[in-house]
């Protein structure tokens, strides 16, 4: 089990008022699954990515990350965290400008304490892996959109993390550049990679297994978007690890919009 | 081990910042270069003449004590010029009861023709004196002999001269045994003493001629002749302090001045001007140190402020910094680096521009001046006070960095 989250509320004050982003999701995701989470603005979705990528702390609820309790970690500890088990992919690329696309695949390694033996080999193979070896002396603006999203995968591949979290990552990406992108995920989830998604995209969402739907803080539904026996089974599973908190494995017919 | 990795990278990484944005980096650290060249200069100006003063007194003898009739203000229109100069038994009664006092001579000087054959030179500086004078001037004879006793109790007529006077009068390489005429008057040379090469400090470097004769003879040269001055040496450089009131207490008494009445001498010692002087030093080190803090003051709300600025300008940076694992340790430690960087460029332009000015200096004083010269310490001052100046300007905007929400720095536009 790769994620377990039970009961997860954020609460934020807004001046006197009190919003409650999330208010109370359980979910569990399994190593090697390729989830989607959308929802419309508004409806706790950057607020279950933040928690879930270890950016912010829930204020009630649990969550286990590959076991570890995250909710109770100090700000240097989640900063280990996400250095170690999480590997961000943003809408807008977020690469240092001024440093070629070997040296910012390097930069997770630079705040790691183990990944510092070889960390331009390291680099090198995350670069060849998402098909940019010609590229890795090119600054940022001398890449196309695509293949800047192809530096920040390999980046948040160098330090083999457990989860790819990625946020709206074809955002801002043609349509063709997006379905390369797409494949390369596809790929890496084939390689066993376990891979989060946040959209509002449904095309984008529907190439993952597995689509979890926000609304109001809330899991509105949980589905998969295909009626894969070993998704199903992983399903399950996850549905067992939360037993009791309410939350509904549907089959596929159920309601997928 | 990820500290000095995060501090290698980081310094690497803030060069190429302050590369990238060459202009901006100068002016953040104009303040920091113009006070460590102002330092650097200052210092190795005053350093330059410290040294060569402190040289200069050492040569002219920091043991010698200058004694010498004065009027003083209160005194003028009632007491002659002539009333207050020293005699020989005031001289006397000086080397007699002054216990720092090792040796003392009355000096007699006045400038006149000398002839030696049909080579004339007029108004060469002659000088009366006794045999200590070698003693306490640190002159000696080269050649012959110095005066004797015999030579001043008996009035000979005798002369040392300098090197100089052999070429200016054209004598034979070893004149020792000839005759010169001072003032028409017929001198046997006995000895030749070193040319002083006089520096710049005491009126030039040139090689002046000079004549010496035994005091007695000096006094027959010029009938109304004064002691010009006495010229003594303490047993001690430490004396310094005690010699002036022993002196005054027997030229007092001997002259009878009342308690209200004011000194009709003055009293010189040089160790005295070596503190004064030392003194001076210390106070315009500590002016200059004064001026370079205040710039260094300067040049650090400079580096703060653009600190602040690259803080907020690299807000995404750092949240993404932040997001693949940066503690906030870590984003403390960088921006520490790269504002102390900066001051360290800084400093180093500083401390080269500092080194030229020193340089210009050098070029800019006349001959036989002081080399300003920078001492190794001021560089280290330079680098430590670029260094602190880093660390505490640029504490709170890395503390800012820090404390950065990563979300929100992500979020930044």
């Amino acid at each position: 089990m790769s994620i377990v989250v039970k009961g997860l509320t954020k609460v934020y004050k807004m001046g006197s008022e009190r919003v409650h982003a999330l208010a109370g999701v359980d979910l569990a995701i399994q190593r090697n699954e390729f989830v989607a989470i959308m929802g419309p603005s508004g409806s706790g979705k950057s607020t279950l990515m933040n928690i879930i990528g270890c950016l912010d702390r829930p204020t009630a609820g649990a969550y286990l990350l590959s076991g570890k309790a995250t909710h109770k970690m100090g700000a240097a500890e989640l900063a280990a965290v996400r250095n170690k088990e999480i590997g961000f992919v943003f809408q807008s690329f977020e690469l240092l400008p001024r440093a070629s696309a070997l040296k910012n695949v390097t930069l997770p390694l630079l705040y790691s304490r183990t990944g510092w033996r070889n960390p331009t080999r390291a680099a090198r193979k995350a670069l060849e892996r998402v098909g940019l070896e010609g590229r890795m002396r090119h600054k940022p603006n001398q890449l196309s959109g695509g293949q800047r999203q192809r530096v920040a995968i390999a980046r948040a591949l160098v330090n083999a993390p457990s989860i790819i979290l990625a946020d709206e990552p074809t955002g801002n990406l043609d349509s063709q550049t997006s379905e390369e992108i797409i494949e390369l995920f596809h790929q890496l989830h084939e390689e066993g990679q376990t891979i989060i998604i946040v959209t509002h995209e449904e095309d984008i969402a529907g190439h993952a297994q597995r689509i979890v739907r926000l609304k109001d803080g809330k899991i509105h539904s949980d589905l998969p978007t295909k009626d894969d026996p070993t998704h199903r089974a992983w399903a399950e599973r996850a549905a067992m690890a939360l037993s009791g908190s309410g939350s509904t494995i549907a089959s596929r017919n159920g309601g997928a919009a | 081990m990820t500290i000095l990795r995060v501090i290698f990278q980081t310094v690497l990484m803030a060069l190429s910042q302050v590369w990238a944005n060459k202009l901006r980096s100068f002016l953040t650290a104009l303040g920091i270069i113009i006070g460590v060249a102002a330092v650097t200069a200052v210092i190795a100006g005053l350093n330059g003449m410290k040294q060569f003063v402190l040289d200069e007194f050492s040569t002219f003898g920091a043991k010698m004590v200058f004694v010498d009739g004065e009027r003083p203000e209160s005194m003028r229109g009632k007491v002659s010029w002539r009333d207050v100069q020293l005699d020989l038994t005031e001289v006397r009664a000086i080397a007699d009861n002054c216990e720092s006092i090792e040796r003392i001579t009355p000096i007699w000087w006045g400038g006149y023709p000398v002839r030696s054959g049909d080579v004339i030179r007029d108004g060469v500086p002659a000088m009366g004196i006794w045999p200590q004078w070698h003693e306490i001037e640190n002159r000696y004879v080269i050649r012959g002999r110095p005066f004797s006793t015999i030579d001043e109790d008996e009035g000979r007529q005798v002369c040392l001269i300098n090197e100089q006077a052999i070429v200016e009068l054209e004598l034979d390489r070893d004149p020792v045994g000839d005759i010169i005429y001072i003032s028409d008057r017929r001198f046997e040379i006995v000895g030749i003493v070193e040319t002083k090469d006089l520096s710049a400090m005491f009126g030039g470097n040139d090689t002046r001629t000079e004549v010496f004769v035994p005091f007695s003879v000096a006094k027959r040269l010029n009938p109304f002749g004064w002691i010009n001055y006495a010229l003594a040496q303490l047993r001690n450089p430490e004396d310094a302090d005690e010699v002036v009131p022993q002196i005054r207490h027997v030229l007092r008494t001997m002259r009878g001045l009342q308690p209200e009445d004011e000194d009709t001498f003055s009293i010189g010692v040089a160790q005295q001007f070596i503190d004064q002087f030392k003194k001076i030093a210390s106070v315009l080190t500590a002016v200059a140190g004064g001026i370079v803090g205040i710039s260094l003051l300067v040049g650090g709300v400079g580096i703060m402020n653009i600190m602040l600025v690259s803080v907020s300008e690299r807000t995404r940076e750092i949240g993404l910094r932040k997001a693949v694992g940066a503690r906030p340790a870590v984003i403390l430690l960088q921006f520490l680096t790269e504002a102390v960087t900066l001051c360290l460029v800084g400093g180093y332009i500083g401390l080269v521009m500092g080194q030229a000015l020193a340089l210009l200096i050098n070029q800019a004083m006349p001959e036989g001046f002081p080399p300003a010269v920078i001492p190794t310490w001021a560089v280290v001052l330079a680098f430590g006070f670029s260094t602190a100046v880093g660390l505490i300007f640029g504490m709170w905007p890395a503390i800012k960095a820090s404390r950065l929400d990563p979300i929100e720095a992500l979020r930044h536009e």
